[in-house]
């Protein structure tokens, strides 16, 4: 039999022996669809969600990793709470972002990885909470550079200044909170 | 009457957006003898970013805030549908019998509420009805609930997870005409508001279409996540879709502000993109 050099084809089943464990359970998944056909992002989506439950099962960890799926999930909660067989499908979408990131894939969909990234390492600089317009103007920042778009950023600018002009954006950050030591260690967590 | 106290888990957007949401809240706990007091030095819950990427964050960060409520020993209320279940995914792994992963101590004797399940408890209905003096007539509005308040029901202990309703009994109370729509509980996506504006457009142009077809005039929410999503994106979904879309987005605070009289109204109105006055107006409410 000639060896095959396609990753796609060669089962790897860590992830889908992670996925069988405690209150994630993918196994139990019958295919009924369900998870698919109340998700409201599916015309986003390139794998559809009972496909990610499938095909992370089978062991094509490469393609469920790589997908878009993963990053584009709103997580709604809609297809957890309909699953016939008390499957947390988010939860299992969550767990695959993650362990995307841990292995260093390139990701399908970088602006909103980037964005969970930069939402957690706002935290961090602000002692615990969020500064709104800090973490706005960094990630507008990201985006022109990846890609320059003068109508876009006309349309963010000017959103800023109407939320600017209601007194909608704290300049200044956040109010950290005063916790210090404790919160420090929780926010060890964020690793920039 | 001494006023009743709750512990409040405002969240970091009533500290920076959602200011009109804060300042409302604010308005009318006091005519409810009603009285907030801030989970002490609370934290951020992490929100979407949190859980997507960092499970470990995600349970650390509420639960330090859910280990001070329950040393101030009240239940908690959170305006927020992303904070309230944030809070009670926390709630659920501590109070797991097999041992919690922070090794935290948690006895669970308080509650953990949104704000709205808090304000539309029977109670809180029958003084509402009674301090009414400008009930919101022919004010046609579809309440907005937003997803994650409801859902999964293993972590909300939500019943009517599907079908809510504690939006349209409120609304009744003030006067206003609640309308039936299936997308209640449907996600605007505002965690992608900023990375996919794309995705937000195609969701919230749907929101906005079944409205309309519904008969509303605006939209009621509970959460400023999806006030922000459904306000600021209004202007631009209009432009891209070609149609002029003016549908105000009222918190449901403000209609109860409106409609017990509070002199701040206008005020937290201002703060809005798509001005709610003009409709207000016509229908003599303001
Ligand atoms: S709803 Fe549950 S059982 Fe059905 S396909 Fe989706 S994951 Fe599988
Ligand atoms: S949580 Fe994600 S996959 Fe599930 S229904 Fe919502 S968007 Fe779809
Ligand atoms: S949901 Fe948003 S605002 Fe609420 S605490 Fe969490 S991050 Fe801060
Ligand atoms: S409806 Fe939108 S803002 Fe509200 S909870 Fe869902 S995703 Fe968040």
């Amino acid at each position: 039999m000639p060896k095959t050099t396609d990753n796609t084809l060669r089962p790897s089943f860590t992830l889908a022996e992670k996925l069988a464990q405690g209150n994630l359970s993918a196994s139990a998944c019958y295919q009924c669809k369900k998870c698919s056909s109340g998700c409201p992002l599916t015309f986003a989506m390139d794998l559809l969600p009972h496909q990610v439950i499938h095909l992370s099962l089978l062991g094509q960890e490469e393609k469920v990793l790589t997908s878009s799926t993963i990053w584009v999930c709103s997580a709604c909660e809609t297809c957890t709470t309909r699953c016939p067989n008390g499957i947390d499908i988010a939860g299992v979408l969550d767990w695959l972002k993650e362990e995307a990131l841990k292995r260093g894939i390139s990701v399908a969909q970088p602006e909103v990885a980037t964005f969970h990234r930069y939402f957690l390492e706002s935290i961090k600089a602000g002692g615990g909470r969020v500064a709104e317009a800090t973490l706005v103007r960094r990630f507008t920042l990201f985006k022109l550079r990846r890609k320059f778009d003068i109508n876009e950023l006309k349309e963010n600018m000017k959103l800023g200044w109407q939320l600017m002009k209601r007194g909608r954006m704290r300049l200044l950050g956040s109010h950290a909170p005063k916790g210090q030591a404790e919160i420090k260690e929780i926010l060890k967590l964020i690793k920039s | 009457m001494t006023p009743m106290k709750i512990t409040y888990y405002p969240g970091c957007s009533l500290e920076n957006t959602a200011v009109d949401y804060a300042a409302s809240i604010a308005g009318i706990t006091p005519l409810l003898d009603l009285e907030l007091e801030e989970i002490t030095d609370w934290n951020c819950c992490g929100a979407t970013a949190a859980h997507s990427i960092n499970h470990e964050l995600a349970l650390a960060l509420p639960a330090r805030n859910l280990m001070t409520a329950q040393k101030m020993g009240r239940d908690v209320v959170a305006p927020c549908a992303l904070c309230f279940n944030r809070l009670k995914v926390a709630e659920k792994a501590l109070k797991n019998p097999e041992g919690n992963p922070l090794g935290l101590s948690y006895q669970g004797a308080i509650k953990i509420w949104d704000l709205l399940d808090y304000l539309t408890q029977e109670t809180y209905l029958q003084v509402l009805s009674q301090k009414v003096v400008k009930p919101l007539k022919g004010l046609k509005a579809v309440g907005y609930y937003g997803c994650v308040v409801a859902r999964p029901p293993d972590i909300t202990d939500k019943k009517d997870y599907e079908n809510p309703q504690n939006m349209e009994r409120l609304l009744t109370v003030l006067g206003a005409t609640p309308l039936d729509w299936s997308y209640k509980t449907d996600c605007c996506g505002a965690g992608l508001a900023l990375s996919r504006p794309d995705i937000i457009d195609t969701l919230t142009q749907r929101l906005y279409e079944r409205a309309l077809a519904a008969g509303a005039e605006c939209f009621v929410v509970s959460c400023q996540m999806c006030q922000a999503n459904l306000d600021l994106t209004q202007e631009r979904i209009s432009k891209k879709f070609g149609k002029h879309y003016d549908l105000p987005v009222l918190y449901f605070t403000e209609l109860i502000g409106l409609a017990l009289g509070h002199p701040q109204v206008k005020e937290w109105l201002a703060k809005h993109l798509v001005n709610p006055l003009p409709l207000l107006q016509k229908k003599g409410l303001i």
